[in-house]
């Protein structure tokens, strides 16, 4: 289990690297989003992987799963998909305004100069 | 203090939730109501100063958890002066906002609130966790701010502001969940009595997630070579924000600051000030980057940007240095640069506004424009502050971090960059500046902007600013106490310790 968890993680980093790297605004919020997967499936693990455990600790009771990194994932799943929200509406208007869809406001293959002159 | 510690952290969000709901429609209802909190905020940040002056570090746990289970705000000489320096900037910059810019898109104010609510809130947690949600709160309201009253030049660098720190939010969860694994606490007094007894097979990995949370932190503090997003969002947006967004670095150096001499200081044995030799190096580059981009600047905005950063890296010099002296000094300069840079913004906006939509902030020269001459004082004052000539603050500051740099292995390094980056700052200063205000002469006619005269609360904002640069240079020898408290405080943790932790608990092998 450790090396499919571990090895997931790693895969949907890579990809979300990648996506991330590219030049037009849709893959670049693809590779956000499995970014933040990566990042959520990570913090789980940081708390032991374990199978069939409660995640409560009381007295008496001595196999539990680390209750704390399944509030943080929460917290950080909420806060992911509030700005992956954001950021797809930034850039319809974006695209909208611009009239492309590059993240440097100019179609491939222009001169860098190009962008710049307003 | 009681309930007062938290209130600068409700008070703006409870307003900005008020703006939203209540008076939303009515701009002038939002300015009596955004102004009114921002001066409510100066006076408790200013009470809770002389508090923290008069007494040791103190505790709030929220929902009376107790530390290091639920998450505290902690009031220390450091925090208190943070969120004072912030509600002082705030007011300036809602003054400076409320006369114009502030009916150029919705919810500014609101907005603003949340900013100050998020700011506020990552200088008084005690949490590194928490400090990640407050980071959020303020990036969420920095991105609404940034793309207020948007254009395509802002959307552009509004997008690539939110992508690079989305992906600096994304570090830093993978920064506190390897710290979590190790240490098994995100509290930071905590993660101060956890570290030193951390199993010597796990330090590798306590020390990979302390250094990917550094790489975050230095985003924020946009210090070399992850600094690129600084310029191209200082310079497009809004130069009230702008303003308020010089505090925004401040966030990261204050979270250097604390993480690195609590958690990673001088009892954290092998960890002991592990941040430092890889701050000091960039640092020093970000200062010589910083003011070569002064130099080749085009845009006025553009060049102030840029003179952000080197102050930035002037800032981190310092605190890289990890003594006393050095840290007092550096927070001394970390005040003055807050106000410079923020002066410098607020300034810059006037000027741009008053040459016109052909010239705004470009550096060429232009006909003479209304109130030139009143401006040109303006900006040579706040010019003088940023490039750290005497007799203002800047001197003060740099003064002070080069005579703490004495005893460092890289003083040679650190004393010639100042220097040299100095006069930089001076040449690049004032081709500006006599671009923008003698060579006028030479052109023909007088540009007319509509509804340029005499805007009252902007130039009232920016006079304030600098205002409160000549309040440092006066007031510098008991500002420098309260300074060197502070750095003492830093470096004597266990008075931070014992008001999160009650008494500090016996010695128990890490998890």
């Amino acid at each position: 289990m450790e090396f499919l968890v571990a090895s997931s993680i790693g895969l949907l980093t890579m990809c979300g690297t990648y996506m991330l790297l590219r030049g037009r605004t849709f893959p670049v919020v693809i590779g956000l989003a499995l970014l933040s997967y990566a990042v959520n499936v990570f913090l789980f693990a940081m708390g032991r992987l374990t199978i069939d455990m409660p995640p409560i600790l009381r007295d008496g009771v001595t196999e539990y799963t680390d209750p704390l990194p399944q509030a943080l994932v929460l917290t950080a799943i909420v806060i992911s998909f509030g700005m992956t929200a954001l950021i797809v509406v930034l850039s319809i208007r974006a695209y909208l305004e611009i009239g492309n869809d590059h993240v440097d406001g100019r179609p491939v293959g222009e001169p860098s100069e190009a962008g710049d002159k307003n | 203090m009681g309930h007062w510690i938290v209130v600068p952290i409700v008070l703006p969000a409870v307003m900005a939730a008020l703006i939203v709901l209540a008076v939303r429609h009515d701009i002038v209802l939002q300015r009596i109501f955004s102004i009114t909190s921002t001066v409510a905020l100066v006076a408790v940040t200013l009470s809770l100063v002389i508090f923290a002056n008069n007494n040791n570090p103190e505790m709030y746990a929220l929902g009376d958890w107790p530390a290091p289970f639920g998450i505290v705000i902690v009031l220390d000489r450091l925090s208190a002066m943070m969120i004072f320096l912030t509600s002082i900037l705030g007011l300036g910059v809602i003054l400076f906002a409320s006369s114009e810019w502030d009916k150029r898109g919705q919810h500014f104010h609101a907005l603003f609130q949340f900013q100050l609510m998020g700011v506020n809130g990552a200088f008084l947690t005690g949490d590194v966790f928490n400090l990640f949600v407050f980071f959020e709160v303020l990036l969420i309201a920095s991105y609404g701010l940034m793309l207020h009253g948007a254009g395509a030049e802002r959307l552009k660098a509004g997008m690539q502001y939110i992508v690079i720190n989305l992906t600096g939010s994304t570090l830093f969860l993978v920064g506190v969940g390897m710290i979590y694994a190790v240490t098994g606490t995100l509290n930071m007094a905590d993660l101060a009595i956890q570290v030193p007894q951390v199993a010597a097979g796990d330090a590798a990995l306590l020390r990979a997630g302390a250094l990917i949370l550094l790489l975050v932190f230095c985003v924020k503090a946009a210090l070399v070579p992850v600094h690129f997003w600084l310029p191209g969002t200082y310079a497009n947006a809004p130069a009230p924000v702008a303003a308020l967004f010089a505090i925004m670095t401040k966030v990261g150096a204050y979270s250097i600051l604390r993480v690195y001499s609590l958690g990673f200081g001088e009892n954290a044995g092998d960890m002991a000030w592990l941040a430092q030799p890889y701050i000091l190096p960039a640092a020093i580059v970000t200062l010589a980057i910083g003011m070569i981009g002064v130099l080749a600047a085009k845009r006025l905005n553009g060049l102030i940007a840029f003179s952000v950063i080197g102050s930035m890296g002037t800032l981190l010099i310092s605190i890289a240095l990890f003594t006393p002296e050095s840290i007092s000094a550096g927070l001394y300069y970390l005040l003055h640069s807050t106000f410079a840079g923020a002066a410098l913004f607020l300034v810059g906006d006037l000027v741009a506004s008053r040459r016109g939509a052909i010239y705004g902030d470009k550096l060429e020269t232009a006909p003479v424009f209304h109130q030139s001459g009143l401006l040109a004082v303006l900006f040579f004052v706040a010019a003088i502050a940023m490039a750290g000539m005497p007799p203002l603050s800047g001197f003060i500051g740099k003064l002070m971090i080069l005579d703490a740099a004495r005893d460092s292995d890289l003083s040679v390094w650190i004393w010639s960059v100042i220097l040299v980056t100095s006069l930089m700052c001076i040449v690049g200063f004032g081709r500006a500046g006599s671009v923008l205000f003698w060579k006028s002469a030479s052109a023909e006619g007088v540009i007319e902007v509509e509804g340029a005269t005499w805007p009252v609360l902007p130039i009232v904002a920016a006079c304030g600013m600098l205002c409160a640069l000549v309040a440092l240079t006066v007031f510098a020898a008991p500002i420098m106490d309260y300074l060197q408290g502070t750095a003492a405080q830093l470096f004597d943790t266990t008075d931070y310790i014992r008001a999160v932790l009650g008494e500090i608990p016996a010695t128990q092998p890490g998890q």
